[in-house]
């Protein structure tokens, strides 16, 4: 596989440019993907409220994690400055998150709302709109030879349908282990036919990219794992990550 | 439980004890000895008691007589069958084999003396229906663990069934009360006098260092008046242990955990004896001896092995084969530590560092359980560095010092726990609970705001940002009380309660043959067939750096991984000879400071290497010609080039877990000063970093000055920043959150995938960190940290006792005292927070293979991963 492009931004923060399914995309080392013809930047499963979720169930995560996803969301938004943002489902952990959202969380959507397109695919944890929120909802959309929706579609069928799929959902994580020491981190994962993003929300955990479920949407050994990193991201190969 | 030969009874026994116990003593030609008298009067007055009494001295008997001879005069069948008779006394021993242990023993006098008193033991083993009889028909005698002591007091109907309770033995209390266990005791000791308010304790202890802590942790605590104090009764040790250091023909190795120099002289000194206890620090020291030993063990002597991870039956095995006198040695780690009956050991062997004075006494002491006969101990350093500490320990044994830790300060995340077990039992006022608390000696000192916090904590997870009103654990009613919001909180506190929170662990299960090899059907499914006999647990964090078919040590046997499958890590016996042994945690124990100053004190002081074998002295005579001794009170460091890196190499001899605390600290400083550090190792009495830039010019130039770069302020905002990022901290964090109940524990057989939906502690680390740095689970963490994992109280008493004394010696070349922590440099994972480096060099890995090298390695990883390896290793050549 060939290595993508890694390209300094203001910041020193470095984007990986991908060509994915024949159109030339960012991979952001915040965990999102930008399209710079267009000017989209997609983020993937935000699960704002996850903590209040949670306390449904007398399990008191911090409060703090909607507003700590908002401000990383903001950074991303004033860095990139896009004319759409696209949420790709499972914004919200469960139906009734919008309608818990404090005032000044809403307020801060709304300010990063104003002046661009907002669109929330649905989620398997938010089917519906959320309520009260500007920003249109759908169950995909398409750009280009992209096609972004909340859960991939498994291999199963014609292999060519799924080329331009973007996806979230699965939450992709990868583990490296070296000299004794392991880390786990949010990663891309592509095999440049199809992408599946990193969660993007504060409190949102990982699933394992060689956990099964990653199995029926990349052939094996054909993908490649980008790892979030500080500034930049890792591309790491399937035979250099290790299980949980 | 023996006793010594006739000595004529004391006139104090005639009025002090039953007739029949009288008769029972005689009849076996024994008597009760002073102590156990004194316990008794002690116990007639309604006192509380500490016994101090080395192994042997019959402390299990003395502290049941005083409930036994209680019991003997009450008419135990007319009071059950008139009304509800809850427990007379409560036993709580820190294992549940000791508590089992003791049953057996006592069993023997209760039945011979014809006493209709029921004793039982309850513990996490107890089946259910044994539990529930248990509430409904208490035993007069309950023997068990400090965790089910919690479980009961949590019960809707404690205060009922603890109204009769007269007694509480506490056993190896010296060992009780040094973890969180002992502030979750001591929180249920608080309650249960309040409970039954007449409530006596005996506390039962090895020597210590501080027998006040433990005097005041039997007895109620008034916070502005000075400390309360049980009564005590002191056994003085019956004679001095024999113990004596090997001296070993073969060299010593300079570094190194193994002791496989000594194996010779083990399997001689084993043949001496009648039956050996061989001590080891570690599970990894445990199976190495073991299957060094064997490796040797011509004659086939019956030597065995025993350590926590285990199966249970072949511990159980172990200890029956002990008792009953047919093996020869047991190679043990610390689970053989407590006072259980162990048969006629003549010979204890420490192999490897004592670590702590005291701790060696209390190991050594397991041999010749008698109070007559001295015990026999033969320490066996396994490099020069222990040989000296060794020495200090024989020193310190000589003298009967003593380095035992202070009481801990009770831990907030266990009041958080205790305060939702004491809202499940009923609702409570916080004003009467916090007085409660601060009667225990663990918490006097806990201030009302703190308290309040927890509670606070408890009822909607003590966040500033007050969101979660509504859904609350516990509400405050209108009558002020404080009270469990739902019944369903109570299954949930029953199911985290408990303080010790183990790393997760996998079952290592044989897998059934593979079809191939020996001609019968192959298994289905990946990994080989399920069915095969389970050999322990070992922890998962080990497994996960293992890709099947690689071996390590375990059970005494080489293992061939096969995969690993849900919470199984199937394996197969491997031919190979050298496995890639079990690195098990091997810091637990820190050098005691006690231990460190002796050896400091050994190394400054010339005259008294004469004690030291030839080969050490010649070492430390070396070191005084090629470099310095490290001063008594003062920090020696050495830098030296070596290869194309600059080494500094610090002697603080503050234990390794202190200084890992300090060379992730200098790493950071010195990053800052430009010196490009690449890394540290750490041992117990030295540390090593190695950099880019030359450090002893850098030194000598005073960018930085040494001491600039060994100031105090280090504990201030470095350590702060660094501990954002610590992983010790991270896990010390989520064992806090374990415990106080933020989130709860990951049971046994519960699915482990599905990561997406669990909750990570590190992100909940992160999140408070930087909006709640003042919440009650960093304090606790913190708390954990400055005398835990970091040790970095020790590390700051060592700042301030060598500032302004550092001794520099800039060197050309490695010292002979450096060379044990040179050595260890590749051994040891390299610490630090050089995470980014290693996804670089992960990194780089693909941009090799994208070179076309490495591709059958890429084909051989998934496989690995996925858990598929075993069949291609099948169809494979």
């Amino acid at each position: 596989m060939a290595l993508a492009q890694t390209q300094v931004l203001e910041e020193s923060v470095a984007e990986t440019r991908l060509n994915l399914a024949g159109r030339e995309v960012a991979l952001d080392p915040a965990g999102a993907l930008f399209d710079p013809q267009t000017r989209t930047l997609v983020v993937a499963d935000l699960h704002l409220e996850k903590a209040s979720s949670f306390a449904r169930r007398q399990v008191f995560l911090p409060p703090y994690d909607t507003a700590a996803t908002l401000t990383a969301l903001t950074g991303l938004v004033l860095r990139r400055r896009p004319r759409t943002v696209l949420c790709l489902g499972d914004s919200f952990h469960d139906g009734e998150g919008a309608a818990r959202l404090s005032a000044q969380d809403a307020a801060r959507i709304a300010a990063l709302q104003a002046g661009r397109d907002w669109v929330w695919i649905a989620g398997n944890h938010d089917p519906a709109p959320p309520a009260g929120l500007g920003g249109d909802c759908c169950a995909q959309v398409q750009i280009g030879p992209l096609a972004f929706r909340h859960e991939p579609t498994c291999q199963d069928g014609a292999k060519g349908k799924m080329k331009g799929e973007v996806a979230g959902h699965l939450h992709p994580s990868a583990k490296v282990s070296r000299r004794g020491r392991s880390i786990r981190r949010r990663a891309f994962v592509t095999d440049k036919e199809r992408l599946v993003l990193p969660s993007f929300g504060m409190l949102t955990g990982g699933l394992n990219v060689l956990d099964r479920a990653f199995q029926t949407l990349f052939p094996p050994f054909a993908f490649t794992a980008f790892v979030l990193g500080e500034k930049r991201l890792y591309p790491v190969a399937p035979a250099s990550l290790r299980p949980d | 439980m023996r006793m010594t030969a006739p000595v004529p009874i004391p006139a104090a026994a005639d009025t002090l004890l039953p007739e029949r116990f009288r008769r029972w003593f005689a009849a076996r030609g024994w008597s009760p000895r002073p102590h156990q008298l004194s316990l008794l009067s002690h116990a007639r007055a309604g006192r509380s008691v500490l016994l101090i009494a080395p192994t042997g001295a019959g402390k299990t008997l003395a502290g049941f007589l005083p409930s036994l001879a209680e019991l003997a005069e009450q008419d135990l069948q007319g009071m059950r069958d008139r009304e509800f008779l809850g427990p007379h006394t409560l036993y709580v021993s820190p294992l549940k084999a000791l508590a089992v242990d003791i049953q057996r023993n006592l069993a023997m006098p209760v039945a011979e003396m014809g006493l209709p008193i029921r004793l039982e033991t309850r513990t996490g083993d107890t089946p259910a229906h044994k539990r529930q009889r248990q509430k409904l028909h208490p035993p007069d005698i309950l023997l068990t663990t400090p965790e089910q002591v919690a479980l009961l007091l949590a019960g809707k109907d404690a205060e009922r069934f603890f109204a009769r309770l007269s007694t509480v033995i506490f056993d190896e209390l010296h060992a009780l009360t040094t973890s969180k266990r002992g502030d979750l005791l001591s929180l249920g000791l608080a309650r249960l006098r309040r409970l039954a308010p007449k409530l006596k304790t005996i506390g039962l202890s090895a020597t210590v260092a501080h027998r006040d802590d433990l005097r005041a942790f039997l007895v109620p605590q008034h916070p502005e008046s000075a400390r309360n104090l049980a009564e005590m009764v002191v056994v003085r040790e019956g004679t001095r242990p024999d113990l004596s250091i090997l001296h070993s023909k073969e060299r010593i190795p300079w570094q190194g955990h193994t002791a496989r120099y000594a194996l010779g002289d083990i399997l001689a000194a084993i043949k001496a004896h009648r039956t050996s206890l061989i001590f080891v620090n570690t599970r990894w020291q445990a199976e190495m001896l073991f299957a060094e030993l064997w490796r040797i063990n011509e004659e086939a002597l019956p030597i065995a092995l025993h350590h926590g991870s285990l199966d249970r039956g072949q511990r159980r095995k172990v200890e029956a084969a002990m008792a009953a006198g047919t093996l020869r040695a047991v190679v043990a780690t610390s689970t053989l530590d407590l006072g259980i009956d162990w048969g006629d050991v003549d010979l204890v062997i420490h192999v490897g560092a004592p670590k702590g004075a005291s701790r060696l006494a209390q190991r050594i002491g397991r041999s010749n359980h008698r109070m007559d006969e001295p015990s026999k101990g033969l320490l066996v350093p396994s490099n020069r560095f222990e040989v000296m500490e060794c020495q200090a320990a024989l020193e310190a044994s000589l003298e009967g010092a003593q380095d035992t830790p202070r009481l801990r300060r009770g831990a907030l995340d266990v009041l958080c726990q205790h305060i939702l077990g004491m809202a499940v039992a009923a609702p409570f006022d916080a004003v009467s609970l916090y007085e409660e608390v601060i009667s225990a000696e663990s918490y006097r000192d806990l201030a009302f705001e703190d308290f309040e916090q927890a509670v606070d904590f408890v009822a909607t997870g003590g966040y500033a940002l007050r969101s979660y009103e509504r859904y609350a654990k516990i509400k405050k009613r209108k009558d002020g009380l404080w009270a469990l919001a739902h019944p369903r909180l109570a299954q949930q506190y029953r199911l985290n309660l408990g303080t010790i929170v183990e790393a997760p662990m996998l079952t290592v299960r044989l897998a059934a043959r593979r079809g191939g090899k020996d001609g019968r059907p192959g298994a289905q499914g990946p990994a080989g067939g399920r069915g095969g006999r389970v050999l322990g647990q070992v922890e998962e964090y080990f497994l996960e750096q293992l890709v099947p078919g690689d071996t390590f040590q375990f059970a005494g046997q080489v293992l061939r991984l096969e995969g690993i499958r849900e919470n199984e890590a199937l394996v197969s016996r491997a031919e190979a000879q050298d496995p890639a042994i079990p690195s098990y945690e091997g810091g637990k124990f820190p050098l005691s400071t006690y231990l460190a100053a002796g050896v400091r004190a050994m190394l400054a002081d010339p005259q008294s290497w004469e004690k030291l074998p030839g080969q050490v002295r010649d070492w430390l005579s070396l070191q005084r010609q090629k470099s310095a001794l490290p001063p008594r009170d003062a920090l020696l460091i050495e830098t030296f080039p070596r290869a194309d890196k600059f080494y500094m190499v610090a002697y603080p001899f503050e234990g390794r877990l202190a200084h890992q605390t300090l060379g992730m600290l200098l790493a950071r400083r010195l990053e800052r000063a430009r010196a490009r550090p690449l890394g540290f190792v750490a041992n117990d009495y030295a540390l090593a970093v190695w950099a880019l830039r030359d450090l002893g010019a850098l030194f000598a130039a005073g960018t930085p000055s040494l001491a600039a770069l060994f100031e105090q302020d280090m504990l201030g905002d470095d350590l702060e920043a660094w501990l954002a990022e610590s992983y010790l901290l991270k896990r010390s964090f989520r064992n806090c959150a374990i415990i106080a109940g933020l989130i709860e524990r990951r049971h046994p057989g519960e699915e482990k995938t599905g990561r997406q939906v669990t909750i990570s502690t590190d992100l909940i680390y992160d999140v408070l960190r930087s909006h709640e740095p003042d919440h009650i689970l960093l304090k606790a963490t913190r708390a954990d940290a400055a005398t835990g994992l970091l040790d970095i109280a020790r590390l700051g008493e060592m700042l301030s006792r060598i500032a302004g004394r550092i001794v520099h010696q800039r060197l050309t070349r490695v010292s002979p005292l450096a060379v044990p922590a040179m050595l260890e440099i590749g051994r040891e994972p390299v610490f630090g927070e050089a995470q980014e480096d290693l996804l670089a060099e992960a990194s780089d890995e693909l941009i090799r293979e994208a070179m076309g090298a490495g591709e059958t390695e890429a084909g051989f990883g998934l496989g690995a991963n996925t858990g598929v390896r075993g069949e291609r290793g099948r169809d494979a050549p």
